[in-house]
């Protein structure tokens, strides 16, 4: 009986939390043998090759997912669209947590992850390296800033709570301009290798393509998430609100498609498009997949009128932008400079640990803080309690 | 006034002994095997490569505006007024930045350390500002290799090339590659073939980003104004509900 009793006080044991046990085990593991061995042993880097899977996905694109924070906290505080308000607190949690996992995969990359601050204090304003520290910093700063009041609401703290909302919208300034810098200036990064990107990807257009495209993921990870949220924590917009977002997705997308076009032909790099190869697939895998179809798809009134539509667009613009990012960091220079890189199983492994951490920290944040809580209008202080525009779907 | 390197290539035998004197001065391994690596590493910052009685010599080519200066965010690097390109370890933070960047892919890491550093020629800074020559340059046996006054060399190559036109490519390579370097070099066949670009831009590779970059204080200012003008322009409505409500209750007072 006693037996019996202590079993089950045992957390069960799911096949999400087997998964999620393997993979930080095996994440592990690697961390041991990246920081026993160095960088030579865990990775698949070399003097031909300097920057791989940690730069390309974790940090490349863990910036670039995180790009929700800023969209929304821009539209519901500068753009006025209250509408959106119930879903603030969820994504500026996602980029938070984004964030700082882009900073622990650093810690992983960097030769000397123990000098991190080291651009604190040691300046190079020519460096784009040097802005987008800065930015990451203040911005990641800016994010705590703009979760805190959950955490002060949990705790009842009512004057630190107090203090930050009077500060909200030159905070939600703040981040909207450091986002659209170091978003924009991942692609600067690249516009100081002109003969060693493939002419597919190389432009002086990266800075903006890198932002338009950071809009574009901010929408799609918006409804990504909200879905995923019904799905596991019960909670979701309203189908309108999706919609909405759905088609300000599809502009952003048109708009960038375009652009991505005119800049090829431009440059008279279209014919590369024509030429087989790997670097021309991969082209089209991103743009097809990624941009076409998802435009094609949400321009369709029944494919808006279904969550399901909405998902799947969402997933798929999130995969082409991730090929996009991959491809200009490092098939884009496989292509043209011929050397190759295929990541080793550390570096997946750290990877996937991140990602799993990301996850686990996100379900708990949303077991012990109100992140789905109905936060007070501030618009009508007269009027009564307004409930918020959350649908919930308890099952 | 600053000092250069000019590596004739057409007066190169082979000998190596340039790559020895190099590891002699930085304290590292040298034996055949590594004698026969054509390229560059962590613990061979100058190799000389060979395609049958050619050869060309590899090393940081020291550039005016070096991009790896200029990419660095914690500005490891400096180009001294005397011209070599140093690197100060105890900055560099590790992020390989300069070696994705730098256009004639020079800088190594030390990828099987774990507190690695990263490694270049640093055309022996410290003889240099003691008055002295690098050591590739002192110990080479023909003077295909030659130190001097930046001037000097450039002239020197000129003249090379017009007084045997058909010895040499028309080129003086590091003269107008990426804003010009402290390396300059001659050679009797093309330099692709030893896997020098020769599409490089003729102006600092600094400037493609400093283009952008030099723009962010302006569009600060500008994007807070916009942010800003667009909040108060959005929450105007607010702004009246606020009024008629204030404006109804004193009606309601005063009636
Ligand atoms: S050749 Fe490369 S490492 Fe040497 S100074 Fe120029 S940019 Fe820097
Ligand atoms: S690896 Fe070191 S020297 Fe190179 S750019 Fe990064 S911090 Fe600077």
């Amino acid at each position: 009986m006693s037996w019996r009793l202590s079993r089950a006080s045992w957390p069960r044991l799911t096949f999400w939390k087997g998964i999620f046990l393997i993979v930080v085990a095996v994440g592990l593991y690697a961390t041991w043998v990246r920081f026993s061995r160095g960088l030579g042993a865990a990775t698949n880097l070399g003097d031909e090759f300097p920057w791989g899977l940690w730069v390309g996905f974790d940090v490349l694109c863990g910036v670039m997912l995180a790009a929700g924070g800023f969209t929304l906290t821009a539209a519901v505080y500068i753009f006025n669209a209250e509408r959106f308000r119930p879903i603030v607190r969820p994504t500026v949690l996602t980029a938070f947590l984004g964030y700082v996992l882009v900073v622990v995969a650093l810690l992983y990359d960097l030769g000397r992850g123990d000098r991190i601050w080291h651009p604190l204090v040691m300046w190079n304003p020519r460096s784009v390296m040097f802005e987008v520290a800065w930015c990451v910093m203040l911005y990641t700063t800016v994010l705590a800033l703009e979760f805190a009041p959950v955490v002060f609401e949990r705790l009842r703290l009512e004057r630190p709570r107090r203090i930050l909302r009077g500060i909200s919208l030159p905070l939600v300034i703040l981040g909207v301009i450091l986002s659209t810098l170091h978003q924009s200036s991942l692609g600067s990064l690249y516009l100081i290798v002109p003969e060693k990107l493939h002419p597919l990807w190389y432009t002086p257009l990266l800075p903006v393509l890198f932002f338009l495209s950071a809009i574009g993921i901010g929408l799609a990870m918006t409804i990504f998430e909200s879905s995923l949220s019904a799905k596991y924590f019960q909670r979701q917009l309203e189908l309108p609100l999706l919609r909405e977002l759905g088609r300000f997705l599809v502009v952003v997308l048109a708009v960038y498609g375009v652009l991505r076009m005119q800049d090829l032909h431009h440059r008279d790099a279209l014919r590369f498009v024509l030429e087989p190869g790997y670097a021309s697939s991969l082209f089209l895998i991103e743009v097809v997949l990624g941009l076409a179809l998802p435009i094609v798809l949400l321009l369709s009134p029944r494919v808006r009128a279904r969550v399901g539509g909405l998902y799947l667009s969402s997933v798929l613009v999130i995969l082409g932008f991730i090929t996009n990012r991959l491809n200009v960091s490092i098939t884009g220079f496989e292509a043209a400079t011929g050397a190759t890189y295929v990541p080793r199983w550390t570096e997946i492994a750290v990877t996937a640990m991140i990602i799993a951490a990301g996850f686990a920290v996100f379900s708990l944040a949303v077991k012990h803080l109100p992140i789905f809580a109905a936060e007070p209008s501030p618009v009508v202080p007269a009027a009564p309690p307004v409930p918020a525009r959350v649908h919930h779907v308890r099952a | 006034m600053s000092k250069a390197i000019l590596y004739d290539a057409t007066q190169c035998i082979g000998c190596k002994l340039c790559e020895q004197a190099c590891a002699d001065r930085w304290g590292h391994p040298y034996d055949d095997t590594l004698a026969a690596q054509e390229k560059l590493s962590a613990e061979k910052l100058t190799a000389v490569l060979s395609r049958g009685d050619r050869f060309m010599r590899r090393m940081c080519m020291h550039c005016a505006d070096p991009t790896c200066a200029s990419v660095c965010p914690v500005g490891a690097f400096t180009k001294t007024a005397a011209g070599p390109v140093v690197y100060d370890e105890s900055k560099c933070i590790g992020c390989r930045y300069c070696m994705l960047a730098c256009p004639f892919g020079v800088p190594r890491y030390e990828w099987n350390k774990t507190l690695p550093r990263v490694r270049k020629c640093d055309m022996c800074a410290d003889r240099v500002a003691a008055g002295g020559q690098p050591a590739c340059a002192e110990i080479c046996p023909t003077g295909a290799t030659l130190f001097g006054e930046y001037e000097t060399l450039v002239s020197l190559a000129q003249q090379r090339i017009r007084e045997a036109p058909d010895h040499y490519v028309p080129h003086v390579y590091g003269l107008h590659e990426v804003g010009g370097t402290s390396v300059l070099l001659l050679s009797g066949v093309p330099f692709e073939q030893f896997g020098y670009r020769t599409d490089l831009l003729h102006e600092p590779m600094p400037m493609l980003t400093w283009r952008v970059l030099s723009r962010v204080p302006d569009l600060v200012l500008l994007g807070s104004v916009l942010l800003g003008g667009i909040w108060w322009i959005t929450h105007r409505r607010e702004e009246v509900a606020a009024a008629e409500a204030q404006s109804a209750s004193r009606s309601r007072e005063s009636g």
